[in-house]
């Protein structure tokens, strides 16, 4: 401060300026640290990669030889694998989220729903995955199949998608409901035809971001027991035969991208590095694509919100 | 004389509705059973298999033996190396998150422009949506080796490079909890604060903080819960041999690590090595369950404030 006399208070105050401005530059650099992690993580992962990254890689199954692998049976496990989780998942977690706020009286049974779907959702991955070995594998015999994958990675994002779901129907003014009852409508109609059509954005929203967590999950994967070197692809779903349609590619082994990325990555030498990176872009290409979308819509459902 | 009622066809409609509408609620009811009958059988299977492992292993071997290699010719089976792992990453990593995280929150709550606050959410949103296993591969291939460029003899698994990675992948998390804790902190108490003349770095220290502190006590707890559970970015990065030692600079497993390194070979079911996967587990799966309750806890008085 130019030409100003420096007296104590003056001093003082100048100091604290200084000591807000380094906060500020602190808080700066912390947040820096987690973008540029970010910028790093991707720039090294294109660099490596992006050259192995054509249509030979991704139709070619595993290989010994590093420049001939490919990734078919790991996305195309990846793909199936999300479809069941889907099919499972989230009719169960909307179901479960509608009933919670929808429907349930206070009293002791829901209480109890309500602290297991926090709890499970503080439950590490892993955890997941012995369930799912000591259950879906051994008990129910579904062996180390695509379904028992899916049905654990079902059970994995359960909660994200009832959190998701009550939030989404929570924001529903409760005006609209008893426009539907003073009508005559039911329960159900009144959630069928008004609650559930106008939360289906932010659902949804919770839905994408829930299957982007579900094709990252390595863990729960590797613990049931998926391949981690597998040269065929499951039986096809479409058959030419009566009755056209198999499901035995849900009883099927196979691998996901994962689960391949962590193969190659963990190999002794420095040849499949490379494939792992490439594996890496496509994943994190994948999640980051999903997790956009979903921010994008969450973003357009706050804004068209008029009542 | 009461005959009995014709039923109309609304009647019969409505009876009809009614029906309906029972059977769609009790369907949507037991839908959200689902998570009690998982927690049910999360906790069923971890002691049925747990138990088999402790007929053969006694409970004081477990506490206190240093030792844990159940898939050798002469197995031990102490749980505390693969403990010792996973509290070090784990603590590695909250050295980082906790500093980071709440710098950053304190920052985003009380400092950013609403403009800047909006762009770099959804950015941190995606540093936790990367997957695990992607750390994983970043850790062994870039943090390791610069931290090398520092300390030469750093060995090529270690835990120190991992656990950065978590912290870094953990601090999303601490920074959304704790901001939401801060913004929770009523504006009068600020307004009070700048009235007698605080600035606001003074404000954000001295009253934000210490009003939002059960709320950024329980974010770090909850991070660390996930922190103990983290599984791909150590069991790629942290070496696979149980080695009881609380120095970050060496190589060791944690019980995720182990967990994976196993269910990675061909276990024939009901082994004692299978079991001890379970054994491990039920361990990891208590841990977290505390640093949860704890944390739970910890939010709820916050929010009982005010």
């Amino acid at each position: 401060m130019p030409g100003t006399a420096s007296t104590p208070l003056r001093r003082s105050l100048l100091r604290r300026k200084v000591a807000e401005r380094m906060f500020m530059a602190l808080g700066l650099l912390s947040l820096a640290v987690g973008v540029l992690t970010l910028v790093l993580l991707f720039g090294r992962l294109v660099v490596e990669g992006m050259a192995r990254i054509d249509w030979q890689f991704l139709t070619s199954f595993p290989s010994r030889h590093a420049e001939q692998a490919g990734i078919l049976p790991a996305w195309v496990g990846s793909s199936l694998t999300m479809l069941v989780t889907a099919l499972v998942g989230v009719p169960l977690g909307v179901a479960a989220g509608i009933y919670l706020e929808e429907y349930a009286r206070k009293n002791w049974l829901t209480q109890l729903i309500e602290v297991t779907v926090t709890n499970l959702a503080g439950v590490p991955s892993i955890i997941y995955g012995l369930l799912a070995l000591g259950l879906f594998v051994y008990l129910l015999g579904l062996g180390e199949s695509l379904l028992a994958a899916g049905l654990t990675l079902a059970l994995l994002i359960l909660p994200i998608v009832i959190v998701a779901t009550r939030e989404a129907i929570r924001a529903i003014p409760v005006e609209i409901r008893e426009a539907a009852y003073a009508l005559g409508a039911t329960k159900w109609q009144t959630v069928r035809h008004h609650v559930l059509p106008y939360s289906t954005a932010g659902i949804l929203t919770g839905v994408i971001l829930a299957l982007s967590r579900a094709i990252g999950e390595t863990a729960p994967v590797i613990t049931i027991g998926a391949l981690t070197f597998i040269a065929f692809l499951p039986p096809a779903p479409l058959t030419t035969d009566p009755p056209f349609v198999s499901f035995e590619w849900l009883l099927s082994p196979f691998t996901v991208l994962p689960i391949q990325m962590f193969t190659w990555v963990s190999r002794p030498g420095a040849e499949f590095l490379a494939n792992a990176a490439a594996a890496g872009v496509i994943l994190v290409v994948m999640t980051l694509a999903m997790n956009g979308v979903a921010i994008f819509l969450r973003y357009r459902v706050r804004k068209r919100i008029t009542w | 004389m009461t005959e009995p009622r014709t039923e109309t066809p609304a009647l019969a409609r409505r009876r009809r509705h009614r029906l309906h509408e029972r059977l769609i609620e009790g369907a949507l009811f037991l839908a959200a059973l689902a998570s009690v009958a998982t927690t049910v059988t999360i906790v069923a299977v971890l002691l049925y298999e747990s138990v088999g492992f402790f007929r053969t292993v006694s409970l004081k071997d477990f506490l206190t033996d240093t030792l844990w290699t159940p898939l050798f010719a002469d197995p031990r089976y102490g749980i505390l190396p693969l403990l010792a792992g996973t509290l070090v990453t784990s603590g590695v990593g909250l050295l980082v998150a906790v500093p980071l995280g709440t710098v950053a929150a304190i920052y985003l709550s009380e400092f950013a422009p609403a403009r800047l606050r909006e762009l770099i959410k959804p950015l941190l949103e995606l540093l936790g949506a990367v997957p695990t296993v992607v750390y994983g591969y970043f850790a062994l291939l870039v943090v390791t080796p610069s931290l090398q460029v520092l300390w030469p003899d750093l060995p090529g698994f270690n835990m120190l490079g991992p656990g950065l990675v978590i912290g870094i992948m953990i601090m999303p998390f601490v920074i959304s909890l704790s901001e939401d804790a801060m913004r929770a902190v009523p504006m009068t108490l600020r307004e009070g604060s700048y009235a007698m003349g605080a600035t606001r770095l003074q404000t954000a220290l001295r009253v934000v903080v210490p009003g939002a502190m059960s709320g950024l006590v329980a974010a770090y707890v909850l991070g660390v819960s996930r922190a103990v559970g983290e599984t791909m970015v150590v069991a790629i990065a942290a070496g696979q041999n149980p080695s009881l030692t609380w120095n970050p600079m060496e190589p060791a497993a944690t019980i995720t690590a182990y967990i994976v390194q196993v269910a990675l070979g061909d276990l024939p079911h009901g082994s004692i090595g299978y079991q001890s996967i379970f054994a491990a587990g039920l361990v990891l799966a208590l841990m977290t369950l505390l640093f949860n309750v704890l944390g739970h806890l910890m939010r709820r008085r916050f929010r009982e404030v005010y």
